[in-house]
């Protein structure tokens, strides 16, 4: 299939990119690696008019150590998350999720600002993000602002980025050496998660139960006042809305979170304290 | 828009429309036709070609987004003599082909994991064929090819 | 040593593996230089009147060359007469009458993806943007989405039918056929709708110049396809040139041209212009035909120690939104009902129905896999109540090996075989008895993934219209190289290699000189091409035929060169040399025979008929992991014995088995075409069409058997479908063993997640 008719415009700088944005009008959209937006657009299911490509903007793909932080480019690969020995190192839960999106094919192409700024509740990074309490960098005509990931994704598809905003780092404060788990569990490996669960010490995030990815509230609050894992994970699905649908009933994904953060608590223990 | 790449180690020059897919502009502008369309979701792989020696789906790229870079298809695998690329040849010995029409995007997907990693495990194997769907073999002699190929088990004689 | 049944690499692949296969799309003949696409309107609603079709804005659009609907196809004739009433499975294929399928929709539409208009433009990419503008009106009607619905007759999808069952056979099982029974089960079960999903989806390119239509099909006949296009155009047959290029898959999907391949044809001839249309897969999950679609009541009876007596099977053939295959599916799963076993009292009951739903075909194995699916349920469901090993059921039960052949009660003539044989053979190739013992060691300690262990017997029909036979010609030249032109139409199973190994194997010409042509209807206009698993044993046979014919020319020529008695020749098939029997010195070439020949030259034409249909048989173990917490199932173990008697090519012979059980393990686990209530497909595309992918399998276990058919010179059965048919029961009934300890007897297909978890709650009584 064939997406509509646009105007593809390439973008040499942010700069640039925010200038060639208002001039292609309200229904122009920025294109990273496309792996998300380019099959909706040939579904038709997303019709922009002019296209922003800031796919070769080179100094928004980095992954770098910032002393306090780590600081990963908007327009950084899947693949070298996935691949980063950085990551590996410092962030495990990252890179291990990153590895897990899509397929190779779309790793070499898609980015993670991509897929945060795409906000598909049933993606593996945006409750990964989440599950981190990063820090996502937007830069604007106007400037740069930080938002925390808590309040980004607002949504089914839908971000706190305004229409000019280019995603263009994500910020992790070094953590701890604690205990971390991704947990995705799918129909095949290929498909997007029915239920996930991304922990990282105390902090447990929700893929796919809900219009945006979630934090686990009751298990984080069960967990800092000692309850035992068991105990806790079976408050993961407490205030979630999962859909119902042929892949899987509510209840059936409600279930799956209790199961899946129950393992992932006990996965992120084994890990912890390293 | 005028776009220049290279495919299969040749320069290309065309004015394409900002839309073109990157798997029209092979197949139907340089009439490439190893590379094949099977789905419209970015799923099933038989559009896999190199950009830039990574495996990527070229469906799910604009022809306008491979300006400047390389592509490599099956028809450019072999090296200059003509001489097969290791999955080709495994490929054929150990019967990984049967219609065919998933085999050219199977092949690039497989030369492009064994590029990041040349002595890949069973499911290893299996994992990065994920997003190459193929309804005749039942992946079997494909990944026994694969594994074939890789270092694992020498240069895929 | 002759090559046959030896590990020949294919001559299919190099091709293939360096420039790509040539299927339709990527045909670039001189006559479809600058061809026009065609686009299809497909109806996004289930069931529906048409009260408008406006084309206006869409022929303004740019690069449009035509927009056609059932309003411009007055050339057409008249559709074909009604059939009989109650003509059963008799009955023509399709339905006519008032079942009647048109081309382009007009009054009413009856599946979401039904044809209702075609754009035809310059380029895919404009016409992508005037399909949007056609605007069809519609006035929706009750859609009539689940067997339930069809059956209560309150919407009827062809009103002058007067009901949605197109075809009825069989009937009730005698009020006596269970006495005697000290234990019956009976229980309803699903085989779910599945998308046949070759990689290649449809594709016709087409043009008409000088009177003359030829058309690039991406078929399994193009004979079948060349007698249809004449049969919808009322043209003669000679008027019309069918080919089929490399064609990537059809799984049945693909026998002859449905109709909206006709269509594009038509606008070939209709517009004078060369057109082309390749499917998108959207399109494909929607409107090729799907396949199973079957819903069956099982009810098996015997004694308490294991001895089966009685089995009555009820089919309900869904078939979607038209019956075009009138009641062949549920009749051959009727025909194959009492599987490989010995039961004195089987009877059926079918019913084929309509539903607003994209139509049922074949679909590999096509009623097979279904038939084995229901009895291998009801033989597992059985021992379960018996507390029997299912094991132990089966090798009590089966065809013992001296009745052959054997007259099955449903109705088919078994060959020859040793089903015992075969399961005892894979049993203790998956080794049996340990993997009891470790299902055993895990329940016992209770732990979280269960193992099963899935058991199908089986036995099947190949070349099931053996009587319609198939063709074969041999030409061998005077440069000593051979042309084989078969009628057999590979789309993946690697014909032209086997029969250039027939070939080899009989006349002693290299295969590397042997030249195969199929599916050309001006090359070889009688042919039926391939499916049911029918081409080695029946266009095979006939080029081996061919050769045992040229090889009598050939002795002939040669007597007369070398001044010899026939009687006195003898042909070295290592070498490809005649010769008078022990001397060298007279040795003549291929070459030197066929130049000697002169313009008769050597050539043979079959058309091989053969008296029988043959009866493959095999048994398989699957071992499966389940999750139970979570319902997840992962196939860690499939192991096989498959006889198809003698194999030729035992390469291509693993490759058919090891995808056969592939789409089998993915009916049994994932795959299934879903609709919602009111008939909108759920799985249109391969986001949501769960296709099976290489995680999801483990390599694949198989163990050689070969039992000789007596029905043909080959000795050669096929082996096409008994993955499917063997594998898929294999899985489901290795799933429900797994969490059989927790009280579950049956889980329907496909045993996903969120089923699997279900039924463990039910079990529990949660």
């Amino acid at each position: 299939m064939i997406p509509a008719t646009f105007t593809y415009k390439r973008a040499r700088s942010v700069d640039e990119a925010f200038s060639l944005l208002a001039d292609g009008g309200d229904e122009a959209k920025y294109l990273a690696g496309g792996q998300s937006l380019l099959p909706l657009m040939k579904l038709r299911l997303a019709t922009p008019e002019t296209l922003v490509d800031v796919g070769r903007l080179d100094e928004l793909s980095y992954i770098r150590d910032d002393g306090s932080h780590i600081a990963v480019g908007a327009l950084t690969s899947h693949h070298l998350v996935a691949t980063s020995e950085l990551l590996g190192r410092d962030l495990p839960l990252l890179a291990y999720a990153a590895g897990q999106v899509g397929d190779p094919q779309v790793r070499h192409r898609g980015t993670i600002g991509g897929s945060l700024a795409h906000a598909d509740p049933a993606a593996d990074l945006p409750a990964v993000v989440l599950a981190l309490d990063a820090t996502l960098v937007a830069r604007g005509p106007g400037g740069s602002r930080e938002i925390g990931a808590h309040e980004f994704f607002l949504g089914l598809f839908e971000t706190s980025l305004q229409p000019d905003e280019l995603l263009t780092e994500i910020r992790v404060l070094k953590p701890a050496k604690v205990g971390w788990s991704f947990q995705k569990f799918t129909k095949r490996a290929i498909d997007w998660a029915i239920v996930g669960v991304a922990v990282q010490g105390g902090n447990v995030a929700l893929v796919n139960m809900g219009q945006t990815p979630v934090r686990a509230g009751a298990v984080e609050r069960a967990l800092s006042s000692g309850a035992g894992l068991a105990d806790a994970a079976a408050l993961a699905a407490d205030g979630t809305s999962p859909s119902d649908d042929f892949n899987g009933s509510t209840a059936y994904r409600q279930h799956l979170a209790r199961v899946l953060v129950s393992r992932a608590l006990g996965e992120a223990r084994g890990r912890d304290g390293g | 828009m005028d776009i220049t790449l290279s495919v299969n180690g040749s320069e290309v020059k065309a004015d394409v429309a900002d839309r073109m897919l990157l798997v029209h502009f092979i197949r139907e502008h340089l009439n490439l036709t190893a590379t094949k369309v099977g789905c419209d979701t970015s799923s099933c792989g038989a559009c896999t070609v190199l950009l830039d020696g990574q495996s990527v789906k070229s469906c799910t790229v604009l022809a306008a987004q491979a300006d400047g870079r390389a592509v490599t298809t099956i028809e450019g695998l072999a090296n200059g003599s003509g001489e097969w690329h290791p999955v080709q040849r495994a490929f054929r010995a150990e019967h990984g082909a049967q219609c065919g029409f998933c085999t050219s995007g199977m092949v690039m997907a497989a030369v492009s994991l064994l590029s990041e990693n040349d002595s890949p495990t069973e499911d290893e194997v299996r994992s990065a064929l994920e997003g190459n769907l193929c309804r005749c073999t039942g992946y079997h002699n494909i990944v026994r090819a694969v594994l074939a190929a890789s270092a694992s088990e020498g240069t895929g004689e | 040593m002759s090559i046959l049944g030896t590990r020949v690499v294919r001559t299919e692949d190099p091709k293939i593996l360096t420039v790509g296969g040539t299927y339709v799309d990527d045909l670039r003949e001189p006559e479809l230089q600058g061809a026009a696409r065609v686009i299809f309107v497909r109806s996004p609603i289930a069931h529906a009147r048409i009260t408008g079709i406006d084309t206006a804005d869409a022929l303004q659009a740019p690069g449009v060359v035509a927009v056609l609907t059932a309003a411009d196809m007055d050339d057409l004739g008249p559709p074909p007469p009604p059939a009989e009433p109650g003509a059963g499975e008799a009955a023509p294929m399709p339905l006519g009458g008032p079942w009647q399928e048109p081309l382009l929709a007009f009054d009413r539409v009856r599946f979401v993806g039904e044809p209702v208009a075609i754009v035809v433009c310059d380029d895919s990419y404009s016409g992508a943007d005037a399909a949007e503008l056609v605007s069809v009106d519609y006035e929706p009607l009750d859609p009539v989405v689940t067997l339930d619905d069809a059956l209560t007759d309150s919407t009827l999808l062809f009103p002058d039918a007067g009901s949605n069952v197109a075809v009825k056979a069989g009937g009730p099982a005698d009020a006596d056929a269970f006495d005697g029974c000290e234990v019956v089960v009976e229980r309803t079960i699903i085989n779910q709708r599945l998308a046949a999903m070759p990689m290649e989806g449809r594709a016709v390119a087409a043009c008409f110049a000088d009177g003359k239509l030829t058309a690039w099909v991406s078929t399994q006949n193009a004979q079948i396809a060349r007698f249809i296009l004449a049969g919808a155009f009322g043209m003669d047959p000679a008027g019309i040139r069918v080919v089929a290029p490399d064609v990537g898959g059809g799984f049945g999907a693909k026998v002859g041209i449905d109709r909206d391949g006709i269509i594009v044809a038509w606008a070939a001839r209709r517009l004078g212009r060369a057109v082309r249309w390749a499917e998108t897969r959207s399109e494909n999950l929607v409107a090729m035909t799907q396949g199973r679609a079957q819903r069956h009541l099982i009810k098996l009876g015997g004694t308490r120690d294991g001895h089966i007596l009685a089995y009555h099977l009820d089919v309900i053939q869904d078939t979607g939104a038209y019956p075009r295959m009138t009641g062949f599916l549920a009749f051959l799963t009727s025909l194959m009902a009492a599987g490989a076993y010995d039961i004195p009292k089987v009877q059926t009951a079918a019913r084929t129905v309509v539903t607003n739903t994209t139509p049922i075909s074949a679909y590999r194995g096509a009623g097979r896999p279904e038939a084995t699916a229901a009895i291998e349920r009801a033989v597992d469901l059985f021992a379960a109540e018996i507390g029997m090993d299912p094991g132990e059921v089966r090798r009590i039960n089966l065809v013992a090996p001296d009745k052959f052949p054997f007259q099955s009660p449903s109705g088919a003539l078994y060959d020859s075989g040793d089903y015992a044989a075969a399961l005892d053979k894979v049993l203790a190739g998956a080794g049996y008895q340990e993997l009891r013992a470790e299902q055993a060691g895990r329940r016992e300690r209770g732990d979280t993934v269960a193992l099963g262990i899935g058991l199908s017997s089986y036995v099947e029909i190949t070349a099931a219209d053996a009587a319609g036979g198939e063709t074969g010609r041999l030409d061998v030249h005077d440069d000593g190289t051979a042309t084989v032109y078969t009628g057999s139409s590979a789309h993946g199973q690697g014909h032209h290699t086997t029969w250039a190994m027939l070939v080899e194997s009989e006349l002693g010409i290299p295969m590397d000189k042997v030249t195969v042509i199929h599916g050309d209807t001006d090359l070889i206009p009688l042919a039926i091409g391939t499916y049911g698993s029918r081409s080695l044993q029946l266009g095979g046979v006939a080029v081996q035929k061919a050769a045992w014919e040229v090889k009598d020319q050939a002795k002939a020529v040669a007597a007369d060169m070398m001044e010899a008695s026939e009687a006195d020749l003898e042909l070295d098939a290592e070498t490809g040399l005649w010769q008078v029997r022990g001397d060298p010195a007279t040795a003549k070439s291929w070459a030197e025979v066929a130049t000697h020949a002169g313009a008769e030259g050597l050539t043979a034409s079959v058309n091989y008929t053969e008296g029988a249909p043959t009866f493959p048989f095999g048994a398989h173990v699957a071992v499966v992991e389940v999750d139970t917490e979570t319902g997840k199932v992962r196939l860690v173990r499939h192991v096989t014995v498959d006889d198809a008697g003698t194999i030729i090519s035992p390469l291509q012979a693993e490759g058919q088995r090891h995808g056969g059980i592939a789409q089998g393990a993915a009916q049994a686990l994932q795959e299934e075409v879903v609709y919602d209530r009111q008939g909108n497909p759920q799985t249109g595309t391969l986001v949501d069409y769960a296709a099976i992918s290489a995680p999801d399998l483990p390599s694949f276990e198989l163990l050689s058997m070969q039992t000789p058919t007596p029905v043909n010179a080959l000795g050669v059965k096929g082996i096409g479908e008994a993955g499917t048919i063997g594998a898929t029961p294999a899985v489901q009934n290795a799933v429900i063993d797994a969490v059989s300890h927790l009280g579950v007897r049956h889980i329907d297909m496909p045993t996903t997640p969120s089923r699997v978890w279900a039924a463990i709650n039910e079990a529990r009584g949660l």
